[in-house]
């Protein structure tokens, strides 16, 4: 025990000394963790506040269009400004000028109003229901070539911003074919007084959130966003750590060490807890971050009411996996230029398996399986248990297990991959 | 105090063997100096008496313990003055020496005050809350030395340990080593400084690619080689003149 607090004692006097190094520790996170939840929070704002100009060729001019045209307009995403011709707008788009261009076919709504008409006689012919005094005789149908509205994306245009777009658009073309299809049977059976049909959607949804003490509990953007980039800045401890491993070995004090009385875990030890307490105290930055300076920027204020200590727990085994494995890769590499590479390259690729940037869920079968063994996927879904689902100690005890096994597997292989090198 | 069997050393994918059946004894209380050119094997050889690597075959014991089964006893008996500093250079002389003391369970009032009478003895009293980054080379050999003699070994290896340093350092640890040897330490030393050695140590062996060529007192090394005057000139007969460069 001796050993340990002495080595614990050496490994804070060393960070404690390098002013620069605990700058980066601690005001990094902190900078990333503001400027990402900023990004992340504006653009939300940005879909929903300021609109996107849009090309509309309008080759149609008719009702169909003049819809189109004002559900683009009332819209809050969009602000609509006609486009001359198709090819015009076409070159604007692709020159990235545009992010959309609309081209409505011409004698669109013609033609809908005509095969629906059709359509709808038919259906009334066949039910018997023809107007009165009409020519019994069948009419020579006209062939009617179905229509196509038109879409030029800017191909710089992400492929989500693309498929919302399109889903816009293709909602409001069937309301507009449902519309003219009611409007042709008011036409044909009813007076234009008296409605036959009630055109307002009958389905709607309502999403149903978890309610806690009669208040509904919605998760804000700050919710969202410091748990992901709290566990990512835990993980980059093992830059750091694996660094002042590898200066150990170049400055000849693990070789001194070696010939001593003393195992590598404990060595090991005094680095974990020193380390672990600065992930600790970065996390417990983080936290009084989103809660005091994030309403001072215009960010959402971070609620973290009656979750402190299960985040606190979470936030600990969290920064035991990112220790354990910035004691493998310390012990492996050689140099300072092998280590601080991967590890930081490491840590995103975790980051990047573990759902910080891209949901779990959508990723393909075989990343999702990758996913699983990845230890920031733990870490993240007992941070979202704990911040998004009210969780209680018992819903994280299995990720929570899983960091900690990690830590130790870690750990481990370090510590046997000490004792085989030494056997040169 | 040290007993050598047959002992060598051959690194993983190096064509030659660094040791080479090497039978050696060194008797308690000796000053003795392993002598060679560069890759003659004295670092290989010493590394392996202090359990920094395993040798490729052969044994041996020190104070009749082998490595093999009381690794942490011996450990406590040897001490190692290794060829660089070994230092922190962000801790001051006197923490260091505070945490390497530490890893022999040394601690309290006393210990304290051992560091203190040692840092004194090799002239770092006024310097023992500087931190090592702003020594100088001979400051830094001085505190790599007491980082290595704390816990009072019966046997201290030195590798190199006057290596750059100006001739008042040099004499401060050679003196300080001497008074060590007296109290009843054994000392096994190797170095580049014949003269140095020639007048330190008590007994030399002379290793050249993994083998003794020649062990006794100097006085005897001298007078058994025609036409030496000095321990240089018996090094020379033994080991020629040509560079010993390698990579």
């Amino acid at each position: 025990m001796h050993k340990l607090w002495a080595s614990t004692v050496k490994e804070f006097k060393l960070l404690s000394r390098d002013i620069g190094g605990m700058a980066i520790l601690f005001l990094m996170p902190l900078a990333l963790l503001v400027v990402i939840t900023i990004i992340q929070d504006s653009s939300f704002k940005a879909v929903n506040s300021i609109k996107i100009p849009i090309l509309l060729v309008d080759y149609d001019g008719g009702n169909v269009a003049q819809t189109i045209i004002e559900g683009l307009s009332s819209s809050e995403t969009f602000q609509v400004i006609k486009g001359p011709s198709e090819a015009k707008a076409k070159e604007q788009v692709f020159s990235g000028d545009y992010q959309l261009a609309i081209v409505i076919p011409s004698k669109l709504s013609e033609d809908l109003a005509e095969k629906v008409n059709d359509n709808v006689e038919g259906i009334l012919s066949a039910f018997g229901l023809e107007e009165e005094g009409e020519d019994s005789l069948p009419k020579e149908k006209k062939e009617i070539k179905a229509k196509e509205v038109r879409l030029y994306f800017d191909p710089a245009t992400q492929g989500s911003f693309k498929n919302q777009v399109k889903n816009g658009i293709d909602k409001m073309i069937s309301k507009i074919e449902t519309q003219t299809i009611y409007k042709s049977f008011q036409e044909q059976i009813g007076d234009e007084e008296t409605p036959l049909f009630e055109t307002e959607s009958f389905i709607s949804f309502k999403e149903i959130v978890p309610i806690e003490n009669e208040k509904e509990i919605i998760p804000n953007s700050a919710q969202h966003n410091v748990p992901a980039w709290a566990l990512f800045a835990i993980f980059f401890i093992i830059v750091p750590l694996s660094i002042n491993m590898v200066k150990e070995k170049h400055q000849g004090t693990f070789v001194r060490l070696r010939t001593q009385p003393v195992n590598y875990a404990t060595i090991l030890g005094g680095k974990t807890l020193v380390y672990l307490a600065v992930c600790l105290i970065q996390f417990a930055l983080m936290l009084l971050v989103g809660i005091f300076i994030f309403p001072l920027i215009g960010l959402p204020i971070l609620d973290v009411s009656g979750r402190l200590t299960l985040l606190f727990i979470v936030a600990l085994f969290a920064g035991l996996a990112a220790i354990g494995l910035g004691l493998l890769i310390g012990t492996i590499a050689k140099t300072q230029e092998q280590a601080a590479p991967f590890g930081a390259t490491f840590v995103v690729i975790l980051a990047a398996l573990g759902g910080v940037w891209v949901p779990v869920f959508i990723m393909p079968k075989f990343m999702q399986l990758v996913s699983q063994v990845s230890p920031m996927n733990w870490g993240l879904s007992a941070f979202y248990d704990v911040f998004l689902r009210n969780a209680s100690i018992k819903a994280i005890v299995p990720e929570i297990s899983l960091l900690f096994l990690f830590f130790l597997l870690t750990t481990l292989i370090a510590i046997i991959y000490n004792e085989k090198k030494q056997a040169v | 105090m040290i007993k050598i069997n047959n002992l060598s050393k051959k690194y993983k994918g190096a064509e030659m063997f660094s040791v080479s059946s090497l039978d050696l004894e060194v008797e308690e209380g000796e000053i003795f100096g392993l002598l060679g050119p560069n890759g003659a094997g004295k670092t290989t050889l010493i590394s392996m008496l202090s359990s920094l690597i395993q040798p490729t075959s052969g044994d041996f014991t020190i104070d009749s313990l082998d490595f093999k089964n009381n690794k942490r006893k011996l450990q406590q008996h040897i001490g190692i003055v290794p060829q660089e500093y070994a230092l922190y250079p962000d801790l001051t002389a006197f923490e260091n020496l505070m945490y390497f003391g530490s890893m022999y369970n040394l601690k309290g009032e006393s210990f304290k005050n051992d560091i203190k009478k040692q840092l004194e003895i090799l002239g770092l009293a006024n310097f023992s809350n500087k931190k090592i980054k702003t020594f100088s080379g001979g400051m830094k050999r001085r505190v790599n030395l007491i980082a290595s003699i704390l816990h009072k070994p019966k046997v201290l290896f030195l590798d190199e340990p006057t290596v750059g340093v100006d001739v008042q350092s040099k004499n401060v640890i050679i003196a300080h080593l001497q008074a060590l040897n007296k109290q009843g330490t054994t000392i096994i030393y190797t170095s580049h400084h014949l003269n140095e050695a020639e007048t330190f140590c008590t007994r030399v062996a002379i290793i050249d690619k993994g083998i003794i060529v020649a062990k006794g007192t100097p006085e005897a090394l001298i007078k058994n080689q025609p036409e030496a005057n000095t321990l240089e000139d018996v090094f020379l007969a033994l080991t020629g003149n040509a560079l010993r460069d390698y990579a």
